[in-house]
């Protein structure tokens, strides 16, 4: 959809837009195009030469078990996020909306773990469901359960899972119930004489009604199980136990830091780039037909 | 609403005390775990209610430091924190709301290359290329200050994405009644949209604010001194320390510490965030 009418300025827009395209250029482009040049360069072990080797990086990377395992994690970590973090959130919001007494308490109750970080979160999490010191971890140990999240990778996955969904639940309710508080109660109100229940009317009229945040939560959803997620998985595990929560964006860092391989650091750096840039162009084209503005 | 069940009320009332519960376990576990002294914490039976050692503990986060082997009192990571996430709310506020005002108002050649050239920044994080800009952040000699914390992470589409949404939804009769009055694009700006997009705004602000304070990996590789430590990167060097035992109770005092102000500004911008998001309501 577009506006119209609009002004006819030449130059104020250009100029509207400067302080963003500056920074933008900056601090994004700038960085992202070295890391694509750097991605086929291979530098000596000093960073005192570098030589250009075309696709070998590519090459290594894509011979490389670990990132095929990195790309599975990442692929499970996301789904189980993001499908568990929108469901809950959503059902919550909408008993929130209810006209509940104590609706306004609720809120407030429910949304303030929004302000807590990523990193905060996982280190939360981990206290709890610590091993030797965790309050859930006893209950779990009587019953003759050996959870580890420090040796199982499937222990240490359900960790960082539970601990990226809390973290997001508030932030999905804040946007779901906003969204749910702007629908017009006389919306609701045709629905109900005209005879639809609860039910149908959620599916009808408030789920479609939703869908620009739904649309806006969608996206923000991914990025935040794709990058935002490296404080939870650094603070609970990093990355480990043998790999197990090494997710894409933590395989970039830990390759470039504690490797210090730039160069097939620079190379997984984009294909991510590749996966994400589509995923975000197929997601903008496909969703926003269906949005209702 | 428009029908009363008690049952459905009674299943509403369930459902959200359990979220309330399940929200609120682990941050009322850490408190309790900053009330009790070390042995009581790492002995693995930490009683569920808060212990005496509430002032010491956090005397000694705040005014001492955690950790045994980097003592870094966790007061001035507080204000490293504050200056960064301010700075970095307010930063993409201004660029954002320019910006989606070009792009939403004005026709232009090459409007749809601008905004999808920022567009694309919202799909890449600054984790994605965090070790070329960390190149380009210390050849601007930025390594160590607030502004090398607080630009590179202004560099994104979210607050333009918001804006431009919040500006599609405003009837466009407004716009030509502005300039049936003679308005050009500053008054417009200032008169009709800038006072229309306050709870927008305040929204966006909660949400810098926060993203700006809970920054993680940037921080990290960016501070090279101690003194320039956030806060949130200050708790896991706590917890990983080459000593053999975490010191957990302050570790955890400084998690409550780290929560107190965004949980804050979100407690306290709430009315404001929600008001404008229900005027449909009355």
């Amino acid at each position: 959809m577009e506006k119209s009418v609009v002004f006819n300025n030449k130059l104020l827009p250009y100029l509207l837009l400067v302080p963003q395209l500056i920074i933008t250029l900056v601090f994004f482009y700038w960085p992202a195009s070295q890391a694509v040049w750097q991605s086929f360069k291979r530098e000596d072990a000093f960073g005192l030469t570098s030589e250009f080797v075309g696709f070998e990086n590519y090459q290594s990377l894509f011979a490389q078990p670990e990132y095929y395992a990195s790309m599975l994690t990442t692929l499970i970590f996301s789904s189980l996020v993001a499908a568990l973090s929108l469901s809950i959130a959503l059902l919550f919001a909408t008993q929130a909306d209810k006209n509940l007494k104590a609706a306004g308490a609720y809120k407030t109750m429910m949304i303030w773990p929004y302000a807590v970080a990523p990193a905060v979160a996982g280190v939360l999490w981990l206290f709890i469901f610590h091993p030797s010191l965790g309050t859930l971890a006893r209950p779990l140990r009587w019953m003759n359960f050996d959870w580890n999240p420090l040796l199982n990778g499937n222990h240490a996955m359900i960790l960082v899972v539970m601990a990226a969904v809390w973290k997001q639940i508030s932030y999905n309710f804040l946007f779901f119930l906003a969204g749910l508080q702007s629908i017009p109660k006389s919306v609701l109100e045709a629905g109900a004489i005209d005879g639809a229940g609860p039910m149908r009317r959620f599916w009808t009229i408030v789920f479609p009604l939703l869908s620009p945040t739904t649309f806006f939560l969608l996206v923000v959803n991914i990025v935040y199980v794709f990058f935002d997620t490296f404080g939870i998985i650094d603070a609970v595990t990093g990355g480990g136990p043998a790999g197990a929560t090494t997710t894409m964006v933590y395989k970039v860092y830990a390759d470039g830091r504690l490797g210090g391989d730039l160069g097939g650091s620079a190379a997984q750096s984009v294909v991510l780039m590749v996966i994400v840039i589509a995923l975000t162009a197929i997601q903008f084209k496909y969703v926003e037909r269906k949005v209702q503005y | 609403m428009v029908e009363h069940r008690p049952l459905n009320d009674i299943i509403a009332y369930a459902i959200l005390t359990l979220g309330v519960f399940i929200v609120a376990f682990p941050v009322y576990l850490a408190f309790i775990a900053s009330t009790h002294d070390a042995a009581t914490v790492v002995g693995g039976n930490m009683p569920l209610t808060p212990g005496s050692h509430t002032l010491d503990n956090y005397y000694r986060a705040i005014f001492v430091g955690g950790s045994r082997t980097s003592r870094e009192p966790v007061g001035h990571m507080l204000m490293n924190s504050f200056i960064s996430a301010i700075g970095i709310a307010l930063g993409k506020i201004f660029i954002s709301i320019l910006s989606a005002y070009a792009v939403v108002y004005f026709r232009f050649p090459f409007r749809k290359t601008a905004f999808w050239i920022i567009f694309v920044t919202l799909m890449l994080p600054v984790e994605v290329r965090i070790y070329p800009t960390y190149k380009v952040v210390a050849d601007l000699k930025m390594l160590d200050t607030y502004a090398g914390l607080i630009m590179p992470l202004i560099a994104s589409a979210t607050g333009t994405l918001l804006f431009r949404q919040f500006f599609m939804t405003i009837p466009e009769e407004l716009l030509e009644a502005s300039r049936i009055d003679g308005a050009g694009p500053f008054r417009f700006f200032w008169d009709t949209l800038l006072p229309l997009s306050v709870t927008t705004i305040a929204a966006l602000f909660v949400i810098q604010f926060i993203y700006g304070w809970n920054q993680y990996l940037w921080p990290l590789l960016i501070t090279t001194q101690d003194s320039m430590q956030t806060i949130v990167t200050g708790i896991k060097k706590m917890l990983y320390t080459t000593d053999e035992l975490a010191e957990w109770q302050l570790a955890m005092a400084t998690a409550i510490l780290a929560m107190l102000p965004p949980v804050a500004v979100v407690v306290f911008m709430q009315r404001l965030f929600v008001r404008g998001l229900v005027e449909t309501e009355k």
